[in-house]
Order: C-alpha cells, then sequence, then structure tokens
C-alpha cells in the first residue's frame, strides 16, 4: 500500500455535505489523507464520480442456510455463471452466488462493506469460515437472538442485566456484531410447527409475546450500548394485511433513546420493510402500503430501514423465519429446505420466482421502490433486496436505476402483463419522485454506515477514514439520458480501492484486498448466574460441548473487534 | 439443406465434448471454419478437425443446415446441443446429453444413446433406432421445470427415469422401460410400448403414461377408475384407467382435484 | 503426569460426538486411554500410536515394491501428475478437516479435475432427491429435546453410529422428553430384525427394494385415501396404526440410511421420504435426517457448495465454470467409462469401496493415495503419502451428520516430518504453480488450522 491521489472527479459526499463539488480524494496507505506528496499515483476521475465505498446493512451471504440454498440449486448454476477472471477462483451461481463470486461481484459494484443479516449461534464456525472465504470485502455478521432459550427466559423475567450479560457472552463466542431479531417468537413456536403472527401471540411454554421479546432487546441493546441498534424482520412477513403489525412493533421505539458511543442515533433497524408493507386481507386484494408505513418512518426519528426492493428475478428466499418458507412452500410448491437448530433458531429455504407477469409480484416490486421514493430523510433509508430473497445483491444498480429514474420504472411497469392491475393496486405510477446521486449515496453508503455505528470509518471520505473511494462511469453534470448507462456504471466500477488497495480496475477484480471480519466485544462485569445457566443448558440440553463452542480465532484471521467497556 | 458431414478419424483418449455440432453452431460456416471449431477433451481444448473429416459448407441459417456424422460416436457428448432447426444424422451411436435443451430441429440416431438424451427438451424432433440409457427427457439436477415441448422416439428400450419433472411433449419408448416413470411430473405424455417393471408416476402431480404391455408393480397410490378407450401414436385400444399419484398435491379445477392418468392397455 | 484432556471431538461416524475423554501422556505423544468414545472410536484414538504406520511417501518401483521417497519427491510427482492429465479425479475426504477440503479445491481447479467424495457411493442418491425437493430437517438436539415418534428407515445407528440412540435420538432425556425412551415411540423400517429394529415398538419388515412403494402407501394413507390389502410386504393394518402414530406425534423424526438410498429406488426413495416429511408438517412437526457415514463426511459438501455451488460431482475441467451431474461427473461412472486418467484418493479407502472393475479401470492410469494408514487403496497406489489423522493429531472444522459445524481438538503431536492433508495440498498448490509459472491464488490472511490452546480457552 501506499499513496494514491483520486483527481478532478465530482466527489459525492454526503457525510459532509459534498454534492458533486470537483475535488481530489488523497489516500495513504489505508486511510484517506489530507494530502499525498508527488510520487503518489494518479488516477484520473476527471468526468467520473468519486464516492464512498458502499456499505450493505443486510445480506445474506454466508453461512448455513446460504449454504443450503446452494447445495439444493444446481439450477442456480446451470448456464448461469460462465464468468471466470484469469488468476482468480472460479466463480459460480446467479441467486446464491459461491463465496468467491460474492466478494468479487460485490467488489466490482464498489462495495466495502456487507452485513450478514443472520448468523444461528450454533452454525456460527460455519458463518466464519465463509466469511474467510469471501474475498475483499469487509463482514459482520449478526447472531440471531430473539428466540434463544436464553433470552427468552431473561426476558419473560424482565432481567435485562442478564440478557445483555448473556448477548455479550454471544457475541463474543460467535464473533458477531449486533442483535437480530427474526419473526421474534414465532420461530420458536415453529419448532413446534406453530408461528406468532401479531405482537401479542404467545410463545408455546416460553409465555412471552413478540412485543415484550422486542421491547426487551432493544432495552439489551441500548445497556450495552453497542454499535449497531437492534436489527428486526418482524412478524407476519409477506403476508396481506401485514403493514398493522409492521407499525405496531415501529411503534415500540418510540421514547427509547440511543445510548452508545459511535453517534447513533437510532434505535431500531426494521429491515426489508417492502415485505411488511402490504395490504389488502388476501392475494386478491393485496395492495400496497407504503405510504402509510413510510410515512410513520418518516416522522419516527429513531428507526431505520432498508428496502427489501423485489427486483422481478428467479432466486432463492432463505431467512430464520422457518414458518414463513413452510407457507411459502405450500404456496409454490417448489423444493423446501428448513433447519430447526437447538435451543437458538430455525431457518428455510425455497426457490421463488418474481415473475412481472404475475400481478402480486408487480405489486410487490412496485412496493419496494415506493417506500424508497416516499423516504424523506435517505439517511435512515438503506437500499437492500434482502439478497437473495427479493433478488440477488448484484442487481442493486437495477434498483438505483430505478430510483433515479421514473422512465426506467415506467417502461418497466409498462412491461407487466398486469400492468393496469398492478397500477390500481400501488401508487410507484403517479410518483415523479427520481433520486440524485447524493441521495443515492446517502441510502448506500452514509445512512447504513451510520446505522451500523461505522459512520467513523465508512460512507465518507473525510481525512481519517478508511480509504475506501470508488470511481463511477458517470457525469455528475451530464447525466446519460439512457437510464441503462446508470445501472452498467454502478455495476461494474471503474476503480474501487478498498482499505487502500486497488481492488477493482476497470470493472475487473485487481487484488484480493484484505479482508477483515468486523465484531464487537462487549465487556460486561461477571455475571454468575449467566455463567451457571449457559454451564447447565450445554450439559442439559445442547448436543455441543460449551468448550467446542466459542469460534477459534484462526476462523477470523484478519478480526477487526470494536471493544465496549460496559458501565455497571 | 446444405449437407455438413462428418467422418470421426480419430478415437479420443478421453471424451469429448461437442457442444459446438449443431446447425446453429455450423450456420453460414464453410467447412473449414467448422473443423476450426473447439472441442473439449477433459481441460484441454481441441478442434473439430482435430478428430472429425469435415465435407461440405452448411447452409446460411440453422435451418438450411444439416450434419450428419458418418460414424460412431460412442465418446462424443453434446451432440445438438440447444439446437433450434435443421437436422443431424448420427450413423451409430451418440454419447450423453443428445438433444440437451433442443428447442427445435431434428436428430436421428442410428444407434443407441446414452443418458440424459433430450435433457430439458423444449422442442424439436429426437429419433433413436436403438436403446437409450437413463434419463431420457429429464429434468437437470433440481430443477422443476424438465422437459416441456418436443418429442423422443425411442425404438428400443429405455433405461430409469424417463421424463422426470415432465412439463410437456411427448416421449414414446417403443419398447419396454426400467423403472421411475414420469416422476414428479406436472404434464406431458409417455407412453411405452413393452413393459416397466414399477415405479410408474410416482409424485406425479398431472399428465399422462400409456403402458401398452403390464406394469410389474403398481404404485399404491394409483387407483383404477374404469376402462376406456384411447388412441396412442396411431392406434387405438382399451385401457384400464388408473388416477394418481393419490399420496401427491394436486391442482384443484372447480373444487375438483386433477389427477395424473395411467393407461394401462388391457390384455 | 498423564492429562486428561476433555470435549474431544471423535473422528469415526457420522454422530461426531465430542464428549470424548482422552488420557494423554507426559510428553504429550502417546494415548493412554479414552472415556465415553464407542469401541470404533477408542480403536482409532488407539490407532495412531500404532508402530506399524507409514511416516515417509512410499513410491511403487518397476519391479513391484514400494521405495520410501520424501515429501519433496512425492509432492512432485503428484504436481506433475496432476497437470499432464487431461481429466484427474480426486476423491475421498471421508476423513479429514474442513480446511484440508479447501486446500484440495485450489488443488483441484487448478488441476482442472474432477472433485469428489464419499457421498458419490453413499448419500450420493439423497444429495439428488435434496436437489429435487429440499431438505426439511433440524439439529440433533432438535430431536433429543422434542421428537417423540422417530422412525429409522434402513438404517441400524446400534451397529453404525453407536452413541446416536443414546446421545441424540433414542434414549436421551431431553428438555421436553424428560422421560426419556419412555416418552418415544420408535418405527423401524427394515427387511431385518436388526438391532435397532429389536429397540422398536414397530417393525415393518419391509420387502426388500420396494421402499418406495411404502412411501407412496405412507402419503397416500395421509391424504385420506385407500390402500390395497398389502404394500411391500405389509400389510394394511400395519401401515394404518403407523401412520396414526405418525399423526398424533408432536415432533415427528425420520432417520434414513444406506438401506433407503441404496436399494432400488435410491434417490427416488429419499425423493418421496422428504414429500412424506412435507406432508407430515400439515399434520404435526416432522423432520428429516441423513445418517451420514464418516464425522465429516458432511464436510466437502459444504465447502464444496459455498466454493464452487455443488456438494459432489463437481467438474472443474471446463476452465470457465463448475458443473455437476452424477451419472457422468461420480467417480465410478467416471472410471467404469474410462473419463478419467488419473486417481487421487484422500482420506478414504476407494480400493475396499469401489466396484472392483472401477479400481481396474482407474488401476489403468496414475493412482495416489492420500490416507494417514496403510488401507487397500494405498496398497495398490503408484503413491502412497500419509498425513495426520484430523482429530487426532490435527485439530480443524468437522460437519456433523446434521450440518452443524464443530470444532475438533488435537489431542497428541502427529509423527515427525509428517504433514496434515492441508499443508500436502498447499504444497502440491504452491509446486503446480512453479510448474506452471503462475502466481497462486491465495485469499489473504492465511492461516493452517489451529485450535486455541487451553490458556486461550
Amino acid at each position: 500500500m501506499a499513496e494514491i491521489l483520486i483527481k478532478n472527479g465530482f466527489v459525492i459526499d454526503p457525510t459532509r455535505n459534498i454534492d458533486g463539488d470537483v475535488a481530489d480524494i488523497a489516500i495513504k496507505d489505508d486511510r484517506i489523507a489530507e494530502q499525498v506528496g508527488s510520487g503518489a499515483k494518479v488516477i484520473d476521475a476527471r468526468g467520473k464520480v468519486v464516492m464512498a465505498g458502499g456499505v450493505d446493512v443486510h445480506a445474506h451471504v454466508a453461512g448455513p442456510k446460504v449454504n443450503v440454498g446452494r447445495l439444493m440449486r444446481p439450477e442456480d448454476k446451470l448456464f448461469k455463471s460462465p464468468y471466470a477472471q484469469e488468476s482468480y477462483r472460479m466463480e459460480s451461481g446467479f441467486s446464491i452466488p459461491s463465496t468467491f463470486k460474492t466478494g468479487y461481484d460485490y467488489a466490482r459494484m464498489g462495495y466495502a462493506f456487507v452485513m450478514e443479516a443472520a448468523m444461528p449461534p450454533l452454525h456460527s464456525p460455519h458463518v466464519h469460515e465463509e466469511i474467510h472465504d469471501t474475498p475483499i470485502i469487509d463482514q459482520g455478521a449478526l447472531p440471531v437472538f430473539a428466540n434463544n432459550w436464553f433470552v427468552l427466559e431473561y426476558l419473560k423475567n424482565q432481567e435485562i442485566e442478564n440478557s445483555a450479560s448473556y448477548v455479550a457472552w454471544l457475541l463474543a463466542a460467535t464473533k458477531g456484531y449486533g442483535i437480530k431479531l427474526v419473526n421474534p417468537g414465532g420461530t420458536a413456536a415453529w419448532a413446534w410447527g406453530l408461528n406468532c403472527l401479531t405482537l401479542n401471540d404467545t410463545v408455546p411454554f416460553f409465555d412471552i409475546t413478540p412485543a415484550e421479546i422486542i421491547t426487551g432487546l432493544m432495552k439489551t441493546n441500548e445497556y450495552l450500548g453497542l454499535p449497531h441498534s437492534i436489527h428486526i424482520h418482524q412478524n407476519s412477513l409477506g403476508t396481506p394485511g401485514n403493514y398493522g403489525v409492521t407499525l405496531d412493533s415501529l411503534r415500540l421505539a418510540e421514547g427509547m433513546k440511543a445510548k452508545n458511543k459511535f453517534s447513533r442515533d437510532t434505535v431500531m433497524h426494521s429491515t426489508h420493510i417492502q415485505f411488511h408493507s402490504y395490504g389488502g386481507d388476501s392475494w386478491g386484494n393485496f395492495e400496497s402500503k407504503a405510504r402509510e408505513v413510510m410515512d410513520y418512518v418518516n416522522q419516527q426519528k429513531n428507526i431505520t430501514v432498508d428496502l427489501g426492493c423485489v427486483t422481478l428475478d428467479e432466486t432463492t428466499t432463505m431467512t430464520a423465519d422457518g414458518p414463513f418458507e413452510h407457507h411459502l412452500t405450500r404456496l409454490n410448491h417448489l423444493k423446501w429446505a428448513n433447519t430447526d437448530v437447538e435451543l437458538e433458531t430455525a431457518a428455510g429455504v425455497v426457490p421463488y420466482v418474481y415473475d412481472k407477469d404475475i400481478k402480486v409480484c408487480g405489486i410487490q416490486w412496485a412496493i419496494g421502490l415506493e417506500l424508497g421514493l416516499y423516504a424523506k430523510d435517505p439517511m435512515r433509508t438503506f437500499i437492500t433486496t434482502d439478497h437473495p430473497n427479493a433478488g440477488p445483491f448484484i442487481r442493486y444498480p437495477r434498483i438505483i436505476k430505478w430510483l433515479m429514474s421514473r422512465d426506467a420504472r415506467e417502461e418497466t411497469l409498462a412491461s407487466f402483463k398486469y400492468s393496469s392491475k398492478v397500477i390500481d393496486a400501488t401508487n410507484l405510477h403517479a410518483i415523479e419522485t427520481e433520486r440524485n446521486l447524493y441521495e443515492i449515496a446517502q441510502m448506500t453508503r452514509a445512512g447504513p454506515a451510520k446505522a451500523l455505528g461505522l459512520s467513523h470509518m465508512f460512507g465518507g471520505l473525510a481525512p481519517g477514514m478508511e480509504a475506501n473511494v470508488v470511481v463511477y462511469d458517470l457525469n455528475y453534470k451530464d447525466m446519460p439520458s439512457d437510464p441503462e448507462m446508470i445501472e452498467r456504471a454502478f455495476s461494474r466500477a471503474r476503480w474501487f480501492i478498498k482499505s487502500g488497495d486497488i481492488v477493482v480496475k476497470d470493472g475487473d477484480i485487481a487484488s484480493h484486498g484484505n479482508k477483515r471480519t468486523f465484531w464487537v466485544n462487549a465487556k460486561v462485569k461477571e455475571n454468575p448466574q449467566v455463567i451457571r445457566d449457559i454451564h447447565e443448558k450445554f450439559l442439559k440440553d445442547y448436543t455441543v460441548g460449551l468448550n467446542n463452542y466459542p469460534v477459534w480465532d484462526s476462523l477470523a484471521p484478519n478480526p477487526y473487534v470494536i471493544n465496549i467497556d460496559v458501565e455497571a | 439443406m446444405a449437407l455438413v458431414t462428418l467422418k470421426p478419424y480419430k478415437t479420443p483418449e478421453l471424451y469429448l465434448e461437442c457442444y459446438n455440432i449443431s446447425p446453429d453452431v455450423f450456420a453460414g460456416k464453410t467447412s473449414a471454419e467448422i473443423a476450426e471449431l473447439d472441442v473439449r477433451e477433459g481441460k484441454t481444448t481441441v478442434k473439430l478437425g482435430d478428430f472429425f473429416e469435415v465435407k461440405g459448407n452448411a447452409g446460411k441459417t440453422p435451418e438450411e443446415t444439416e450434419i450428419r456424422v458418418s460414424g460412431d460416436c460412442s465418446r462424443i457428448k453434446y451432440i445438438g446441443n440447444k439446437m433450434t432447426a435443421g437436422s443431424i444424422t448420427v450413423d451409430g451411436n451418440a454419447d450423453m446429453y443428445l438433444g440437451g435443451w433442443m428447442k427445435g430441429g431434428k436428430i436421428h440416431v442410428l444407434g443407441n444413446v446414452h443418458s440424459f438424451c433430450g435433457i430439458a427438451m423444449e422442442g424439436g424432433e429426437i429419433l433413436v433406432d436403438g436403446n437409450a440409457e437413463n434419463y431420457v427427457g429429464c429434468a437437470y439436477r433440481g430443477d422443476w421445470r424438465g422437459m416441456r415441448g418436443g418429442t423422443i422416439r425411442i425404438r428400443g428400450n429405455a433405461g430409469n427415469d424417463i421424463g422426470t419433472f415432465m412439463l410437456g411433449g411427448t416421449i414414446i419408448v417403443e419398447k419396454n422401460a426400467f423403472i421411475h416413470v414420469s416422476t414428479h411430473a406436472e404434464g406431458g405424455t409417455v407412453i411405452i410400448k413393452g413393459d416397466v417393471q414399477g415405479r410408474v408416476g410416482g409424485q406425479m402431480v398431472k399428465g399422462d403414461i400409456y403402458v401398452l404391455g403390464a406394469v410389474q408393480h403398481m404404485l399404491p397410490g394409483f387407483k383404477k377408475v374404469g376402462m376406456t378407450e384411447r388412441e396412442v401414436d396411431g392406434m387405438t385400444a382399451k385401457f384400464t384407467h388408473y388416477i394418481g399419484d393419490l399420496g401427491e398435491r394436486h391442482l384443484k379445477v372447480k373444487g375438483k382435484e386433477v389427477y395424473a392418468n395411467l393407461y394401462v392397455m388391457a390384455a | 503426569m498423564p492429562k486428561w484432556i476433555t470435549q474431544v471431538g471423535c473422528p469415526y461416524c457420522g454422530s461426531s460426538c465430542d464428549d470424548i475423554e482422552v488420557l494423554v501422556s507426559d510428553d504429550g505423544k502417546k494415548i493412554l486411554e479414552t472415556r465415553n468414545a464407542c469401541v470404533i472410536g477408542n480403536e482409532i484414538f488407539h490407532h495412531v500410536s500404532s508402530p506399524d504406520r507409514p511416516k515417509k511417501p512410499r513410491m511403487r518401483q518397476p519391479d513391484g515394491n514400494f521405495k520410501e521417497i520424501t515429501y519433496d519427491e512425492a509432492v512432485d510427482y503428484t504436481a506433475k501428475t496432476l497437470l499432464k492429465s487431461k481429466k484427474p479425479l480426486i476423491y475421498g475426504f471421508g476423513s479429514t478437516n474442513c480446511e484440508g477440503m479447501s486446500a484440495v479445491a485450489r488443488v483441484a481447479e487448478k488441476a482442472g479435475a474432477v472433485l469428489d467424495n464419499c457421498a458419490s457411493i453413499c448419500h450420493g442418491p439423497s444429495f439428488l432427491a435434496i436437489f429435487d425437493n429440499g431438505y426439511p430437517s433440524c439439529t440433533l438436539g432438535e430431536v433429543k429435546n422434542r421428537a417423540d415418534v422417530v422412525l429409522f428407515w434402513g438404517c441400524n445407528p446400534m451397529h453404525a453410529h453407536p452413541r446416536h440412540t443414546s446421545r441424540y435420538s433414542i434414549f436421551p432425556r431431553g428438555f421436553f422428553t424428560t422421560k426419556g425412551q419412555m416418552q418415544r415411540t420408535i418405527i423401524c423400517i427394515d427387511p431385518r430384525e436388526t438391532d435397532t429394529a429389536k429397540l422398536a415398538n414397530i417393525h415393518l419388515m419391509i420387502k426388500q427394494g420396494h421402499d418406495y412403494d411404502l412411501f407412496d402407501a405412507f402419503r397416500t394413507v395421509l391424504r385420506g385415501h385407500d390402500i390395497p390389502a398389502e404394500v411391500a410386504g405389509i400389510k394394511k393394518d400395519q401401515i394404518l396404526e403407523a401412520v396414526e402414530k405418525i399423526k398424533k406425534g408432536r415432533f415427528v423424526m425420520i432417520f434414513f440410511g444406506m438401506g433407503c438410498c441404496h436399494t432400488d429406488g435410491r434417490n427416488h426413495n429419499v425423493d418421496i421420504a422428504i414429500s412424506l416429511t412435507r406432508d407430515i408438517n400439515s399434520h404435526t412437526k416432522a423432520s428429516i435426517m441423513a445418517m451420514r457415514g464418516h464425522y465429516n463426511i458432511a464436510g466437502p459438501g459444504q465447502v464444496w457448495s459455498w466454493q464452487f455451488g455443488f456438494p459432489y460431482c463437481l467438474d472443474l475441467s471446463k476452465g470457465t465454470h463448475a458443473h455437476m451431474n452424477p451419472g457422468e461427473t461420480s467417480s465410478v461412472d467416471l472410471a467404469m467409462r474410462d473419463e478419467v486418467d488419473c486417481f487421487m484418493n484422500v482420506g478414504t479407502d476407494a480400493g475396499a469401496h469401489f466396484p472392483i472393475d472401477a479400481i481396474k479401470h482407474l488401476k489403468k492410469r496414475p493412482f495416489i493415495t492420500v490416507d494417514p494408514n496403510i488401507c487397500m487403496a494405498s496398497e495398490i497406489s503408484d503413491l502412497h503419502i500419509p498425513v495426520r489423522v484430523v482429530g487426532v493429531e490435527e485439530p480443524g472444522i468437522v460437519y456433523r451428520m446434521d450440518n452443524v459445524p464443530i470444532q475438533f481438538k488435537k489431542v497428541v503431536d502427529g509423527p515427525e516430518g509428517v504433514p496434515s492433508d492441508e499443508e500436502l495440498f498447499d504444497r502440491i498448490y504452491e509446486r503446480m504453480c512453479e510448474l506452471t509459472e503462475t502466481e497462486p491464488i491465495w485469499l489473504p490472511s492465511r492461516e493452517h488450522a489451529k485450535a486455541p490452546t487451553a490458556a486461550e480457552q
């Protein structure tokens, strides 16, 4: 690593309110610098856009459910992955790419950090093995907590301190980053073939409700002062009329205050909100409730959301929401994998074809974009596809195209078999908003970095920050009239410098970079009860020994550990 | 029609993957250009001309191109891969994936074919004078979209897994078939003119199977519903009509479940 | 003082027990005693100290005898042979760690090889079924804590997985199954009266080769239809009784083994068993699991799926992309058809497991074995390269039969100079790069398998 000077590009950096100013970005080793010497490598970015590396707040890219998806879908590879770059590893798969392809494709799009959205703790060594084999990008992983026996028991008794001690222990044991909730209580119920569809359904045996789990974990999170807020996949995902449950869950954040040292001011991240903004009471009268949901998000400043946009592809759904996947396989009759994980969680996987000529798929597509267009604060609304659930992450550039160009949206909408029915059930056709590059930078970089408590490292180009800089082939002053050019530019970065390494040049991988695994080590004072509980549960209920449970350091050989001293 | 003749003159050490023996690839090419086309042997890339003597120029379009392989192709995979038009005749045997992912045109094999003949076929015709190994007209691994159209006729016997995940088209086996016919099928027609050992129509959702010989072991999920006269491949006969697989899910039309049909010729 | 090491993983069967206690001699070199292991597991721990163990590569000489050679010579020969071959086959991995499987994948990619594992002749049909129908499963703790109806279909854990029934499936008292065996209904489907069948409440002595028919009957009954008076040699009443027990269960678990996936019907037997599991989930909760044979035979299925997208039978010879189609790219088929021109047998014994004809075909070309021990394959090889024993002398990740990753420790040091599978394959890869004058493709932060020390824990 050495010095690099990216000259004369149109710089877009929402963290410093810079919107298209022509400026130079200097890099010294792995940091952005004020200036560099005359010997620096010069990259000419004249007439091109310069942004910080992208930050993905939510994608399923590593771990057991991703891999069961790969394993059970040979057809996802057939004729779909012929790309191999010389001197790099072979690349495979479309909706669930191999780890190598995952790293390469994110880098080609200029992404620097990707959060694996759901880590089953028992399987955490597997998650880290895959992260290890995903080149270039920095990654973290969120362990799932909302159906974990320890957590359910502590929260039932309102023992936030015990809950916090356990969470801290598990984060360290699994090298996890924060608190993920998936279908709180519902997945625990699924172990008996049941579900929790509203916030007040009681979880079988544990005698606690989803609302209590969400509130309890929110308190736990702020007790520990973790960098990220709780990250929730709400109950009743993907069901017509679920927006009511969605709003009820979001309201639980009212009055909650963020307490942390990472300049995070939000307390809840509600993920793939598209799947939770549904009206109607059946697939027959299914309609968009994007406006209702986004109106609330706009005024409730302590929450963030990501979109989970449908991309109209054949893809693979996968989630720790076990009962949902069972519901889905009964709808589309395609193959179904399920893994219930002892004491902790579950997961399901089902292939899904978002066919643009099916009305429901068209409506889902519109809802995702509506949410992205109704958002008043792009710093709290992030672009995702809930990869691979609503579509593969390689479609982010297409989402950006749709958000930036009404023409592109209208063209897609007009190509639907049932476009008038989709128009009737949604508002998209009437929305004229077109997002600009500054807002896109907020929604893909500055915003998610802040929500993850990483705004001091990622999402901006201020001196001292990580040297993650991407140059896109877009002229800020003369944006292309053809929206396809936008998609193309964001798909293949002209240059991408990741932590000071040139990892992409002319859209191709140029280096394996120096990927890191981010995890959070929250030090709490010793809690004998929790330690005793852990020993007891491993002795009696688990089938793996406690000694063999914590992830070895050698599995995350290049860690970036965020240490927190939790005040008693 | 312009005729291109390929005469094998060298046996490969291992196996050749000849994705390029197809009217779609040959169209518009001279014999010299055709001889320069790539074929794969393991990890090595060689030329079609290294193994075949190529005579004749191809037509302008696939429709106008006729390919004749005058010799044995027991070690040649992927003949007619993804072809859309034109014709191929193989004078001897052909190896795996004959007419795989085929969309149109015609293939005639005078000898036998190995497995995966007509895999995921969408249209066109395959005629095999000899026997076929396993997986005639099947789906690629994991795909729920198997054969969707076209016709495969095997004049001899066929092995197991015929028409797995079939959605449309017709497969005719003129002699006997081994086991597993139309497993998981959701459409299409399979006609076995000889006997089948068993597992006919297992997990079948929709579609038709005709057996003109005997089914040695009927599945318990198939129920006899009556006798019927049907026309099959140009002949009319009396059949015992079964519906099934009763263990499998079925689509409902107007509240009534639609089953798959198995017709076994009455003795 | 000899020292007890606890919570050690056992490198034997797919149960991958990690509660073994091993007494190690003062100098940390010899295993004196084990606790908790089954007889076979115990034997594996003691076997590493066997004086007959080869500690140097052995190369076949023109006179037919083996001669000891150096590891450098063995690495050089292997690298050259792999590079020269048009389509090498690298097979095995029943008994090594995931680090080794990852390292060999790099070699296979460079060599344009076919990469296959023991599933090819074992639970391969189960993979085919998973491709077609999915895999509604769970971890073994779910079975222990919840299952009250357990089916063993074509498997005999009492012999093949000796501690399976006591740790997970029949006897243990779990969180919701506090009465252990008393609380469980055991249904065994097997043509023989095995020791597992003897433990069953219901034993359906099925006519061999008719598993598919019986599954179809179960499904037909579950959907409320009538079935013939007898299916697969089982009377209708018995089938109805079994289905009734299943419907009344709170958590139904189906374990299946070779008797299901290697009798007539093969993948279809497993496929329809998965369909049955789906059906039962409309009535109550149900899961299904393959009784995987070796302690880490689920490992290559995981590692190669994330690296290439396929669990076995990977044809990497095409250069641009991986291709998989068992029936074509499966080891025995490749051998029988003479499709490969070099064979590498790693961490298994193809000599004992493959059909003799397949071995005869493979023996026409270079034949290399990588395995800690002398086995039938090693003795017919052109080159035998011994390596350390995973789980005893080498730590690493293994995947239990339920795909739970378990971090296996090492308990003693391996013989001096003998590399791990991972180290050996990395050396072969480096040599291949030297010979082809290409840059090796390492991901940054390369580190060989390393378990934390007791102090670090």
